[in-house]
């Protein structure tokens, strides 16, 4: 300002009462630089980047909808008997909580819709979070600078488990206590320290009378807050980094092709909040989540049938359902100097979740070391030019998917009209064999839509036209592709495998080593992409055609 | 009626006030006796109903449960399962089976009413063993809060919190509640078809069966007060519904806002 400069030149003095006030707050807050600077910031556009918007808005209509929730909901565990409008559970004995629940539901004025609105945004956060993982990881947006955000955004989606857990458990009905009941039963399965954490978790002996305070404070006080905390770390590391794109001309690592910030990406990113919200509230309005009142108050001895946890939940519930209690004589429970030791519940609890939340937040450094790549990387890999990876992906989607599957097993089982026992079976063998399957059929599809790119790329597109030349000869007529249409096909990375290379004193680690052989695992099924050579060669006299197809076969390793 | 209070002293008047109080006594006891007769059928047969049932089974189940009721190899013995058993199983259409299986499907009944009262006369023949329930106990005006607490004590486990039905070992499964008969319920605890335990009355008293009944019809009225039910399967459904819908939504409204541009 150059009022701050020269203390004498006179002050800038707006026209107009609103541009004072405007200018008065700018003076003081800086307003107008922050708009310069986030305004002018631009992003890229694509539909697969917006699941991350998805799931902000989502935790957005999650505060508004739980602050409401909150002004009725009563987490105490005292007994009472219910006297609200639902004659169903007239007179029945519960806990204030749960009592709280049902009033919000029938006696309190859009309190159903509230709980439905919030509930359903519930499941649409860690959802979207979910596909907005898948995105990042299939595209490569893990890739240097962004390894710390991919650990925060970990961190976002176990924080965001916590959160569903801790609020679902909350209304103390039979369903909700169900689900507190193999939680206390996996905690009470952790060898020696297992029952002292179940017996402070829940201030005694299960249920006792704390549980459902303890969960509330930590569902609308800490766990928020942190996800709050994470989604602010997340996204100043995303302005940092800058947007990711997708390839295309013209775009590269050191730019980012796309729409500024103001004024149409604001609007469109404000408009899509309201979009989001409108979805959720019509499911909210149309259709029917966690019906609480069908399943009665809590009490330790019922467990009902088709009892399972939320969406995100169940693929832990999926992988104990899977666990056979023995196996013919074999058994899993052990008592160790007056300890039992209950395998069959730690093991399925414990060992699978941890294996995809270890590789989940180590994947960025795995790839780093195998591919010895230290670039940084702003323009996204297509998931079928980095066949391993995205083998691998889907190898730990699949891995993912049979437990999930597995949570659901009785009603797989009554649905389809086959056996319970025959489901599970299925999914004990695909929980070990679906994964390498799931890699296998992967890699080879994604190398077959990179031949189908290549191919294209050197010849066009078919047109269907069959034409008779002069000497009789029939060729069918292959359209040519557009540049910018080309660059996407040829316009990517194919790295080869680094060979081992000896360190400092000429000695080849066996570190390096595994490292070399991984690295060979990684790349050697390649399809390179069309050079310009072959390009140029492709594009001349059809009669060229044979020494083309020659120079791809030496091109391409081994396929 | 001038004319008529005109001839009230007639020497004929008593004798035919006499002629109209009997024919009114003699027609409403007629009727009565009908309504008896009736209700009494229900519960008792006739030895012609015997009769005909011990034909109908030996053309239709004797295949499997073999002649005299007394098991085969392919079917048990209906000697002692009372005609509460054979009102359910011949009276939902699971019997005969139409297949051999874990278990037999609800199909559209095969024996017309007056078939399957014969049967279950036949088979109530055989031996003692639960009878048809009397109309009082499932006219669904118990107390549906202590008939939700039965059930989901005793009920639950199989058939949902919700009725709608689980499933239990090797293709066996408990089925969903709606739509069943007052008296289908009833039979069905008393006589423990398939692969559903017996709920005697020293276990379930007669009221709480009556109230378990009141709370299923009761939960079946009421209908989803939260909008579309999704099957009241709980989370699952809800999960594929958001995964699937909620999610498939949004994406479509994505493509829609990126559409203009990349």
């Amino acid at each position: 300002m150059s009022a701050t400069s020269t203390a004498n030149a006179p002050a800038f003095v707006a026209k107009t009462k609103g541009g004072r006030i405007t200018d008065f707050v700018d003076q003081r807050v800086g307003g107008s630089g922050i708009l310069r600077e986030f305004g002018r910031k631009v992003f890229p556009d694509h539909w697969s980047f917006m699941f991350g918007e998805v799931a902000l808005y989502s935790f957005v209509i999650l505060l508004l909808s739980g602050t409401f929730l909150t002004f009725f909901f009563d987490p105490s565990m005292a007994e009472t008997h219910y006297d609200g409008s639902y004659t169903p559970l007239k007179n029945v004995e519960m806990s204030v909580a749960y009592s709280s629940s049902l009033d919000i539901s029938f006696d309190v004025r859009g309190g159903l819709f509230m709980r439905q609105v919030h509930h359903w945004a519930a499941l649409l956060f860690v959802a979207s979070v979910s596909v907005h993982m898948l995105r990042v990881f299939f595209t490569g947006a893990f890739r240097k600078p962004r390894e710390l955000n991919w650990v925060v955004g970990g961190v976002l989606l176990i924080l965001s488990m916590a959160a569903g857990f801790t609020g679902y458990s909350l209304p103390d009905d039979l369903l909700s206590g169900n689900g507190l009941r193999i939680i206390d039963g996996v905690i009470k399965s952790i060898p020696v320290i297992g029952t002292y954490i179940s017996f402070f978790l829940f201030g005694g002996e299960f249920p006792g009378t704390v549980i459902i305070s303890r969960l509330y404070m930590l569902h609308i006080l800490l766990v928020p807050a942190l996800i709050l905390l994470m989604i602010v770390i997340h996204l100043f590391m995303v302005v940092v980094h800058k947007h990711t794109q997708y390839p295309g001309p013209g775009r590269n690592d050191g730019n980012v092709v796309g729409y500024p910030l103001g004024p149409v990406y604001a609007a469109k990113a404000g408009g899509f909040f309201f979009i989001v919200f409108g979805v959720i509230a019509l499911m909210a309005a149309f259709f029917t989540i966690n019906p609480i009142w069908n399943y009665g108050p809590y009490d330790p001895s019922p467990v009902s049938a088709g009892t399972q946890p939320d969406w995100y939940i169940g693929w832990v519930d999926g992988a104990l359902r899977l666990m056979p209690g023995v196996i013919g004589d074999f058994h899993f429970e052990y008592v160790i100097f007056g300890q039992v030791l209950t395998l069959n519940v730690l093991l399925p609890a414990l060992v699978p979740a941890g294996l995809v939340f270890t590789i989940l937040f180590m994947y960025p450094w795995i790839e780093r070391w195998i591919t010895k790549d230290d670039r940084e990387h702003h323009v996204l890999d297509r998931p079928r030019n980095a066949p391993t990876r995205t083998a691998i992906g889907m190898a730990g989607f699949t891995f993912y998917c049979v437990m999930w599957a597995a949570a659901s097993s009785d009603l797989i089982a009554t649905h389809f009209h086959v056996a319970l026992n025959d489901v599970t079976y299925w999914l004990r063998a695909l929980f070990f064999i679906g994964p390498v399957i799931a890699f296998i059929v992967t890699k080879r599809v994604a190398l077959a839509l990179q031949r189908k790119d290549r191919e294209i790329a050197l010849h066009g597109r078919e047109t269907g036209r069959i034409v008779r030349l002069p000497h009789g000869e029939f060729i069918e007529v292959h359209a040519p592709l557009d540049d910018y249409k080309r660059y996407k096909l040829v316009g990517f990375e194919s790295p080869v495998p680094l060979p081992a290379v000896p360190n400092e004193h000429g000695v080849v680690t066996r570190k390096e080593k595994r490292r070399a052989a991984l690295s060979r695992w990684f790349f050697e099924d390649r399809v390179a992409p069309a050079s310009p050579a072959e390009l140029e060669a492709a594009h001349g006299h059809h009669g060229q055609h044979e020494a083309v197809e020659s120079a791809e076969g030496q091109k391409t390793l081994s396929h | 009626m001038k004319a008529l209070s005109q001839k009230r002293r007639h020497p004929l008047a008593a004798i035919a006030l006499l002629l109209m109080g009997l024919l009114l006594t003699g027609g409403l006891y007629a009727v009565a006796t009908t309504v008896n007769e009736a209700k009494a059928s229900t519960t008792s047969f006739s030895a012609n109903d015997t009769e005909e049932g011990g034909k109908l089974f030996a053309a239709n189940c004797a295949t499997c449960h073999g002649m005299g009721a007394s098991g085969t190899k392919d079917g048990p013995s209906l000697v002692g399962v009372g005609a509460a058993a054979v009102d359910f199983q011949v009276g939902t259409g699971r019997m005969p089976m139409q297949m051999n299986g874990p278990q037999a499907y609800k199909k559209p009944a095969q024996f017309n009413d007056e078939q399957t009262h014969q049967l279950s006369a036949y088979v109530a023949s055989l031996g003692p063993g639960p009878s048809i329930p009397e109309e009082g106990l499932l006219d669904a005006q118990g107390n549906a809060a202590e008939g939700g607490e039965l059930f989901r004590v005793n009920c639950a486990m199989c058939h949902n919190a919700a009725a709608a039905g689980g499933a239990l070992t090797r293709g066996k499964f408990a089925p969903a509640l709606a739509d069943v008969s007052e008296k289908h319920i009833y039979e069905a605890m008393v006589t423990g078809p398939q692969n559903m335990p017996v709920f005697n009355d020293a276990n379930v008293s007669p009221e709480g069966k009556r109230d378990i009944i009141t709370f299923l019809k009761q939960i079946e009225a009421n209908g989803s007060p939260g909008g579309a039910d999704l099957g009241a399967l709980g989370p699952v459904s809800e999960g594929l519904f958001v995964w699937i819908a909620g999610l498939g939504v949004i994406i479509a409204f994505t493509i829609w806002l990126t559409s203009r541009t990349s």
